[in-house]
């Protein structure tokens, strides 16, 4: 194959400037603060599939936002035009729009004592996720899903293997003067095989590892290989009868629990009550054993970012201790509403008003490993996927389709399919009796094994 | 020459020999068939939260994605700049995935018949900014007169326009000018003893004038203050297998999670879904027959043509429960060697078009509602559903039912806690024993991911009784 042209950031030309002219350029036009994103970004995947190329797909794209203020009033627009009549559109229409929505006491940029940039380098962007030839990014992808289809007979089909990464450059500039900007870089692999018994029913999982650099990445083939087991173990899938009996969740799956806690300390649903952990700043909300952390500043993070989406430093934040909730996770705006100060946790897309966003957020590790919080179960179910999204944040109630692994007197025996487990999160967040020592990034978000105890299998 | 051909031609100065040069270059190095779809899209939307008007926003974006089949394989690039160098630079990129002696597109293109399912008067313009901020401020209104105990309402009006162009090298040229508006509100209602929430909202490819008079800012508020006050005094939900009545209208979600995902035909072209290999066989009681009809007027999952071109159809998917067909799109189509059904839908410029319901629906029975819910001894009876997944391979799926009910000796009694329900693909449908003669689509606020890609989708059921269901409660 021919070479595959590279469509890495050509734009420069310099964004800084673009990101601050707009600010100016809108406050020239009657805004009273403004605060404009310039994003630029290449990627590239590669998918093969049955040891056949299947897809490739590159490109890079580029667009701005701009939040507008006048006075107590707010709006926003964004665009991909970056023609002189695009800008110029994107500034008078925030504008327009900004003098028809409502006065806000609260609505507001960062103080300018408030915004900042973490020093030094974070280890967040490598040029070297693009610097494969074609062939050998095809490769990677082939590797493994190769590795996945080899490791047993019973390994028929294949979903493929993949080898993804982009790179991404955002400004953001506001009007005390602040500009910021920084690169990020990533590159993952995967697999997805699909095993089929002599039954004829098939199985499909996945796996996959993520970095910064092509230097971190597993190798495919260990990637393949995990992929497999992941997929093998599934094979012979049953429905067991309602129970009630303890259950381990393997780190993945506690890590979407972990997405639980992050939506139930976030602070727009805290100031409009729409979560269960609302007012119980001090309370102990938890088991004495957990302690869960948001950090934006560990250098090569996924969740890391020097300023987050409204130019304040991001930093480390202990959300939970021992079990009591000592912070919530704020912007700007929420903070003020709920009268506490910015955890530098502002998200900012393109358009509308910043959310809440995760740094690093993990649930700290324990000193067992997974291997002795299951020996311990009489009776008990391994669950390693979870499926809907059965959770009501206002209420906790909890109740999500499972598959994983039943346990029979502290050994992982024949899998389970087609079943539920629910409960409420303030129960299950009180009832983790256990965790895993085997505390892992694979993304921005992470948390060990974890068993809870008091859940309602419902199944035959 | 319609209006967004205009768009193209005259705001970005793009020409018929133009393209075809895009196409030649696409296909330089050889491959089947290549496209180019070009996007242009606006969008609007503002929300109160807390009584007020807190922001409101509009984008553009515009850009054009290149796309090259050779055999299976796939070569794609895009670009957000409209100028030709970028898309012949574009088109190179994507010709990659070809190996062999240059190829040229067919001379001329046709133009396909395509529908008219959304015409909308005066779509989206900033003038009615103002007008929608009164819908929105309507709704915060409503909610809130409802009863005293809702204590926070947000709600939000979104619309767009997406402007589209697709061109093949098989003389493929569709454009459409394709609206979608939605209206959506929530509620927390609140006691000293406890909380709830409840959702509601609609919409289509529709103007303003749909919320004025069709579906009204207060139908929607006092629907999601409804669901709140009722989930006050929800009570466990019990947990097994038990007979589930599902109501009209969105619990149809069951057809998108149960079959509709696994009849896409990128996954049975693959062997890869728990359907492959089962057209012609019996997947559902004989009162079942489901459908996918891209072709209702003015419905959230129509469109007059599909994201390659190819014009919509209606689709039957199960006829008396036997298993018809598979939704395909031009790869799939020309692979397997069966008709494109025009389900080629991507979710914007950026994403390479694949297999895509629409608006999935059964047809209905002749059982009576009321009698569908007298026949059961004790059950559950679910008319809400918050979202729903399934694996496609082993076809289990689960939906959440956001509003429920117990049905004790053929009544309807206890409001019952958010539970999920869970199965199997290939025999829930094997499972209903009762069809309504109801049939409802949902309001219009459905939208599917699929490999990272939303798209906006309908889905719609009569009532429908299934004898055996795992309910995922915790009341034992």
């Amino acid at each position: 194959m021919a070479t595959y042209t590279q469509t890495v950031s050509e734009v420069d030309a310099d964004l800084r400037d673009l990101a601050s002219s707009v600010v100016s350029r809108a406050m020239e036009a009657g805004a009273t603060a403004a605060e404009a994103v310039v994003r630029e970004g290449s990627e590239f995947s590669t998918a093969v599939r049955m040891g056949e190329v299947e897809t490739l797909k590159e490109s890079g794209s580029r667009a701005i936002g701009l939040r507008a203020f006048i006075g107590q009033r707010t709006a926003s627009t964004y665009s991909s035009d970056f023609s002189e009549d695009g800008i110029q559109r994107l500034i008078s229409g925030a504008l327009d729009l900004a003098r028809i929505t409502s006065e806000d006491v609260y609505a507001g940029i960062p103080d300018a004592d408030q915004l900042g940039s973490l020093p030094g380098d974070l280890k967040l962007y490598y040029d070297d996720v693009y610097s494969l030839p074609p062939e050998e990014r095809i490769d990677y992808a082939r590797r493994a899903e190769r590795a996945a289809l080899e490791a047993d007979p019973r390994m028929k089909n294949s979903d493929g293997g993949t080898f993804d990464a982009a790179i991404g450059h955002k400004v953001l500039a506001n009007s005390h003067g602040f500009v910021g900007e920084y690169r990020r870089s990533y590159c993952s692999v995967s697999a997805a095989p699909i095993a089929q018994d002599e039954s004829g029913a098939m199985q499909r999982d996945y796996w996959f590892s993520l970095a910064r650099t092509i230097s971190k990445l597993e190798s495919p083939e260990s990637v393949g290989r995990e992929a497999a087991r992941r997929t093998l173990r599934r094979l012979g899938s049953r429905k067991i009868a309602s129970t009630q009996v303890p259950i381990v969740l393997d780190p993945m799956v506690a890590g979407s629990l972990l997405d639980n806690i992050f939506d139930a300390v976030n602070g727009e649903a805290i100031y409009r009550q729409s979560s269960f952990l609302a007012n119980k700043l001090g309370e102990k909300i938890a088991a004495g054993n957990i302690t869960v952390v948001d950090d934006g500043t560990i250098p090569g993070g996924f969740g890391t970012e020097p300023f987050d989406g409204e130019g304040v430093p991001t930093r480390r934040t202990v959300v939970i201790e021992n079990g009591v909730l000592k912070s919530y996770l704020l912007n700007t705006y929420t903070a003020k509403k709920l009268g506490l100060k910015t955890t530098g946790n502002a998200s900012r897309g393109l358009a509308g008003t910043p959310g809440i966003g995760a740094g690093n957020f993990f649930l700290q590790k324990g000193d067992r490993t997974p291997q002795e919080i299951i020996g311990d179960i009489k009776q008990g179910l391994y669950i390693f996927q979870f499926l809907g999204f059965g959770v009501n944040m206002v209420t906790g109630d909890f109740s999500r389709g499972a598959s994983g692994l039943w346990i029979e007197n502290g050994e992982l025996t024949f899998p389970v399919e087609e079943v539920t487990v629910a409960g409420n999160l303030k129960d299950m967040l009180n009832n983790i009796s256990e965790i895993g020592n085997d505390l892992e990034f694979r993304g921005s978000l992470a948390a060990p094994t974890l068993r809870i105890d008091g859940m309602i299998i419902a199944g035959e | 020459m319609t209006q967004n051909q205009n768009l193209f031609f005259q705001k970005f100065g793009i020409t018929p020999s133009d393209l075809q040069r895009y196409l030649g270059e696409a296909l330089s190095a050889g491959g089947d068939y290549a496209d180019l779809y070009f996007e242009y899209l606006t969008s609007t939307s503002i929300s109160v939260d807390e009584s007020i008007v807190k922001s409101a926003s509009q984008g553009i974006s515009a850009g054009c994605g290149v796309r090259v089949l050779a055999g299976e394989r796939t070569g794609y690039a895009y670009t957000d700049d409209l100028a030709p160098e970028k898309i012949l630079r574009a088109a190179r990129t994507a010709a990659l995935i070809a190996r062999g002696p240059a190829k040229s597109p067919v001379e001329g293109f046709k133009e396909n018949r395509a529908h008219h399912l959304y015409p909308v008067a005066s779509p989206s313009a900033d003038a009615d900014i103002a007008a929608k901020l009164e819908l929105v401020m309507r709704a915060d209104r409503a909610a809130r007169a409802y009863d005293p105990r809702i204590v926070q309402v947000r709600s939000g009006y979104f619309d767009e326009l997406r402007q589209i162009l697709v061109i093949g090298s098989d003389g493929t040229f569709a454009s459409d000018v394709q609206p979608l508006a939605r209206f959506s509100v929530s509620c927390i209602a609140k006691t000293p003893e406890t909380s709830a929430k409840g959702a509601a909202g609609g919409g289509g490819r529709v103007g303003i004038d749909f919320f004025l008079t069709e579906k009204t800012p207060e139908y929607f508020a006092q629907d999601a203050a409804r669901q709140a006050i009722i989930q006050l005094d929800a009570r466990e939900a019990p947990a097994g297998e038990m007979e589930v009545v599902l109501g009209p209208g969105w619990p149809g979600i069951l057809l998108h999670e149960a079959i509709g995902h696994g009849l896409e035909a990128d996954f049975n072209r693959k062997g890869t879904s728990a359907f492959s290999g089962m057209v012609g066989r019996r997947v559902a009681s004989d009162k079942c027959t489901v459908v996918d009809n891209g072709t209702l007027p003015s419905r959230r999952g129509s469109i007059n043509v599909d994201d390659e071109g190819s014009p919509t159809q209606n689709t039957v998917l199960i006829e008396n429960g036997i298993l018809k067909g598979y939704l395909s799109d031009k790869l799939s189509a020309r692979l397997m060697g069966v008709p494109d059904t025009g389900n080629g839908r991507r979710e914007s410029y950026e994403h390479i078009p694949m297999p895509r319901m629409t608006n999935t629906y059964m047809l209905a029975g002749d059982d009576s509602p009321e009698d569908i819910i007298r026949s059961v001894k004790r059950g559950v009876y679910a008319v809400n559903f918050g979202g729903g997944q399934v694996d496609i391979t082993n076809g289990k799926f689960v939906f959440s039912a956001s509003e429920a009910y117990m049905i004790e000796n053929g009544q309807v009694t206890a409001p019952l806690k958010n539970c999920t329900l869970i199965g199997n693909g290939p025999d829930a449908l094997t499972k209903v024993s009762m069809v309504g003669s109801d049939l409802q689509l949902d309001e219009g606020v459905g939208t599917c991911g699929k490999d990272g890609q939303s798209v906006p989708v309908g889905v719609g059921i009569p009532t429908l009784k299934l004898d055996s269901m795992t309910v995922g409660g915790t009341a034992r």
